[in-house]
């Protein structure tokens, strides 16, 4: 008899829906079938089966090749590597348990090193924001049962959060929401007609990188105020319209992705995204949230947060916190060639950082933890394979509106793979040894 | 485990009626016991210092969301305060919302071994678990929040007493809970459409139930189940001038009914930081202290308790789960505001906010926390609080304390004041002489709040048998000090131990001792009814699935502490 296991979390992006189900062989060993998750969600099920999947830890030998060596030594390169770094910096932390997170911090703090996580490279402007203006907020399910205009801005959650719109926002029945997405305007502002803008009653199609004049003139145009004819490419009559739509319903939020966090103007485009909501609660109930993308960026922001204060780019090489995005964030630390020891885990920068930043890491000594090869494994000396986290080991981890859920276990990992909480455990005891450290 | 005798100390106990008499405390297996008990001990020297059972913190914002939030959004808070990694020690910082390292080093620098986490929203229960994990050395315990909650809005409103407590009891159990909490009932639901219910007769909208029936309903569930604390009430209509005939209102639910239960409880309502809620005057302009209207009620009434929160007049973090406040409080100061409403169950916000002598209102605010502390009759019933860190953070205490017992401390504050007329004319600080001792102090900070949390078997006293908590302060009271020595004395504990385990040795930590998380596992009758409801809400209006709601595990919870409480019929 095949076994289905319920009520299991999906480990890939913010919207970290609880309602998969998995069903796995006679055994328990495999994964058969996928139900409820989103074409990426299901794949990241799938693919924790693949049989190329390295088991032991793998070196890089002078001559470019991988030898495998044991986990003892792993922890033991490790180690050294991070215990005898004048200032290692230990990236990533996204895609992993909370748990693991903590332990990282540890080891970090012990070091004198640097951690960051993801939104160095995707919401840290967000956060930039946030400290300068505060943001209004509420849980995805407040959207569900109450919101009746939603906004979607610069982001396109029909592909990279695909089960967004139909868990939370447009389309679920809730409790004041009966009607569902006829109970419900929608607005997607995006320089293109993506398959969310296509959902939309109306699409505002903004000249790219106008964001932050587009907001203002939301913000002028709730108070009435003149405009000109055109602002970032919309005719005024549009925004007035638009305005009028927010102010008029009971219930709204402003949902925002990269498009506006990472384009021209970053952070103040989220001051003033954040602004406006505020304004807009002095006509009707508005909140703002952003997507976060990795499945525990949030988590590990939040862990920062209680532990030292900041919630991403913290530097402990004095042994106390300091947070100074631009001077303590991962990129700008390897671009500047300050640091002497890279780790990565749970994440991928070879994929998405700068060339010149990818470039500094495979000159420096430095570990990859991560499941599966990637391009940061190969521009690593050492690559860790661990268990997939929330698949073949549970842990705690954030969604995008800070709802911390129990990751499930479904399956073992491979016979003899450590799990990322594992490693760093063993990491840490090894430098707790070296630093002569009870 | 190391027996320890602390040796001709002042000791100041309620429970055991010690004024400061010279005594000898012994601690065997982390309890105390009678001093002939234990064999080889190791001697603690406390002649000419002063003895206490470890602090009890009754009500402080220092784990969850919202404090998370707080630190988040506020770097600013961590200049100049930051402290590096030491030897027993992690790495702190923060000064309004210090980090969970930071906050368990300093509570018990200030001699508390206990403290409570005053609102757990129950959706992010794993989040306040998880910071209490990361605290060291307190026992800690938190509150989840049922005043705007659907399920207890409904069974109220049907006056289903059962179904109540039915839902209080399950609701305990998933998150893990100490404690009913209840933050301006009704308006938080009403915020979810921008409203608020400032009046205790104020219908919530929709549910068309007022904030005084589900006051009246949770302190009826409260003590049908029988719970170790009472109901604990911030109530509405916070922060306004002119607020306290509300608070009277609030209080009011409580009259005539007695406390049930077995854990040695004789209160059936605490209501939390009254300092907020003790405003006279209809405007800013005429803003007066009605301290003694409320507190005349609450000396009258035998079966309330208070805590105060004192402003401390600092630069401080305002958190709270009353979000139509800080939206009101964010107009006012017009800095950042962080709103979070949370499906089905409540909301929060946090602004911060700077309590200046140089504002006459912020003046009037320190006299009227102060007031209702020196006003009080029964120190067992009104408690040493900042609302942490509302109205000032709790390493304040020391400070609260100087002004607590020396009158001549007040007068250099108000004469400090910029308008120290306006405040002396809109309050009676200046007239009020009393000065506390240290006596009434141990009760508001240990005896009164352990007692009052129905947890007097463990805290709040040196008697034998309770846990061996025991704060040695070097302050001598038999000496004259200037108040500048109280404070600094009672700022960092000379000895101080947790469950038998020494944590502070001579001003310095020495362990994160063996901390545990206190919640309360009650038993009531199987109920169909509450089952189906819950199923039904999960289904069709939380976005978790029921069955990823509960929280266990020991990655949250590494060392749980249940109070178990039979309340089958």
């Amino acid at each position: 008899m095949t076994k289905t296991v319920t009520d299991v979390i999906c480990p890939f992006c913010g919207t970290l829906c609880d309602d998969i189900e998995v069903v796995l062989s006679d055994d328990g060993k495999k994964i058969l079938e996928v139900v409820n998750a989103c074409a990426i969600g299901a794949q990241k099920f799938h693919h924790a089966m693949a049989e190329d999947r390295p088991k032991k830890p793998r070196m890089k030998q002078p001559d470019g090749t991988y030898k495998e060596v044991s986990y003892d030594e792993a922890v033991e390169y490790t180690a050294q590597m991070l215990a005898n770094a004048k200032k290692p910096l230990l990236y990533g932390w996204s895609s992993t348990s909370c748990e693991a997170d903590s332990i990282g911090n540890e080891i970090t703090e012990l070091c004198g090193g640097c951690v960051d996580n993801t939104a160095a490279v995707c919401h840290g402007t967000t956060l930039i924001a946030l400290q300068d203006v505060g943001v209004p907020s509420c849980t995805l399910g407040e959207v569900r049962n109450r919101a009746d205009r939603i906004i979607y801005w610069g982001c396109n959650p029909a592909h990279a959060h695909p089960r967004h719109m139909s868990r939370y926002s447009i389309f679920p029945r809730g409790f004041f929401t009966g009607k569902g997405s006829q109970s419900r305007k929608v607005i997607v502002v995006d320089p293109r007609v993506t398959d969310t803008a296509k959902l939309a009653d109306y699409h505002y199609q903004v000249e790219q990188g106008r964001d932050y004049e587009l907001l203002q003139a939301f913000r002028t145009a709730l108070k009435g105020e003149w405009l000109p004819d055109t602002v970032a490419g919309i005719p005024k009559e549009k925004i007035y319209e638009g305005a009028e739509v927010m102010k008029s319903g009971r219930f709204g939020i402003i949902f925002f992705g990269m498009g506006v966090t990472q384009s021209l103007s970053k952070n103040h485009n989220i001051d003033a995204a954040i602004c406006l909501t505020k304004e807009l609660n002095t006509y009707t109930k508005f909140t703002i949230m952003p997507m976060r993308g990795h499945y525990n960026v949030t988590g590990h922001g939040e862990v920062l947060g209680w532990q030292y204060g900041f919630p991403y780019s913290v530097d402990i090489s004095r042994g106390y916190a300091r947070y100074n995005p631009g001077d303590t964030s991962t990129i700008d630390l390897l671009l500047r060639g300050e640091v002497d020891a890279f780790f990565s885990i749970a994440t991928d920068p070879g994929a998405h950082f700068p060339i010149d930043a990818v470039r500094r890491i495979s000159e420096l000594p430095s570990v990859a933890v991560d499941p599966f090869i990637t391009p940061t494994t190969e521009v690593s000396k050492l690559h860790v394979p661990v268990a997939f986290v929330g698949i073949e080991v549970g842990g705690n981890a954030y969604r995008m509106d800070n709802v911390p859920i129990d990751c499930r276990k479904v399956i073992d990992p491979p016979e003899g793979v450590l799990t990322d909480e594992q490693f760093l455990e063993r990491v840490l005891k090894r430098i707790r040894e070296l630093k002569g450290v009870k | 485990m190391t027996e320890y005798l602390i040796k001709n100390g002042f000791v100041f106990d309620p429970v055991l009626k010690l004024k400061g008499e010279k005594a000898d405390v012994a601690i065997r297996d982390g309890k105390i016991v009678e001093t002939t008990e234990v064999k080889k001990p190791k001697v603690i020297d406390a002649s000419g210092m002063t003895v206490m059972a470890g602090g009890v913190e009754i009500h402080a914002h220092i784990a969850g969301p919202k404090v998370n939030s707080g630190r988040i959004f506020r770097p600013e808070d961590k200049l100049f305060n930051t402290v590096p990694v030491k030897k027993n020690m992690r790495a702190q910082g923060g000064f309004s919302i210090p980090t969970t390292y930071k906050t368990g080093y300093a509570y018990a620098q200030l001699g508390y071994t206990t403290a409570m986490e005053a609102a757990m929203p129950p959706l992010f229960a794993r989040h306040v678990h998880e910071e209490m994990r990361d605290t060291p050395i307190l026992d800690e315990g938190a509150y989840p929040v049922f005043g705007n909650n659907w399920f207890v809005l409904e069974y109220i409103k049907n006056r289903e007493v059962e179904n109540t407590a039915a839902y209080i009891a399950w609701l305990l159990r998933a998150t893990k809970g100490y404690a009913v909490k209840s933050v301006n009932p009704g308006g938080t639901e009403a915020w979810g459409w921008g409203l608020n219910c400032l009046q205790v007769n104020d219908p919530v909208p929709y549910f068309d139930v007022t904030p005084d029936e589900i006051t009246r309903g949770l302190i009826e569930a409260n003590e049908y189940l029988g719970l170790p604390h009472s109901l604990h009430i911030h109530g509405n209509n916070l922060g306004n001038p002119g607020n306290y005939t509300t608070t009277l209102d609030t209080l009011k639910a409580a009259s005539g009914q007695k406390a049930k239960n077995k854990f040695g409880r004789e209160t059936i309502l605490h209501h939390t930081h009254v300092q907020f809620h003790s405003y006279g005057g209809d405007k800013w302009a005429n803003f007066e202290s009605k301290a003694r209207e409320i507190i005349d009620y609450i000396n009258k009434h035998k079966n309330i308790t208070a805590d105060v929160g004192f402003v401390t007049l600092d630069e401080t973090t305002t958190m709270t789960a009353d979000g139509p406040f800080e939206y009101h409080l964010s107009q006012l100061n017009h800095l950042k505001w962080v709103n979070a409403d949370v499906e089905l169950e409540t909301a929060a916000g946090v602004v911060p906010y700077v309590y200046s002598p140089d504002i006459f209102v912020c003046g009037v605010q320190w006299a009227i926390g102060l007031e209702i502390a020196l006003l009080a009759k029964d120190p067992m019933r009104v408690f040493i609080s900042t609302d942490h860190p509302n109205a000032g953070p709790f390493t304040r205490y020391p400070r609260i304390l100087k002004w607590l017992m020396s009158a001549k401390a007040r007068e250099e504050q108000i004469k400090a004041f910029k308008q120290s007329d306006k405040v002396v004319n809109s309050s009676e600080i200046a007239g009020i002489d009393r000065e506390l001792d240290l006596y009434e102090v141990a009760a508001m900070t240990r005896a009164g709040p352990a007692k009052c949390l129905g947890l007097s078997h463990l805290y709040g006293s040196l008697k034998p048998g309770v846990d061996g908590d025991v704060a040695v302060y070097d302050f001598n009271p038999e000496k004259e000090h200037t108040p500048d020595q109280i404070e600094k004395a009672f700022s960092s504990v000379k000895y101080l131990f947790k469950r038998g385990e020494k944590i502070i040795d001579n001003h310095e930590i020495v362990s994160h001792g063996n901390k545990r998380t206190l919640w309360v596992d009650v038993k009531v009758n199987e109920n169909l009814q509450v089952m189906r409801d819950i199923q039904e809400k999960f289904m069709k209006y939380y976005t978790v699935t029921l069955g990823n709601y509960e929280v266990h595990g020991r990655h949250f919870i590494p060392n749980p502490f249940a109070l178990e409480v039979d309340a089958t019929r």
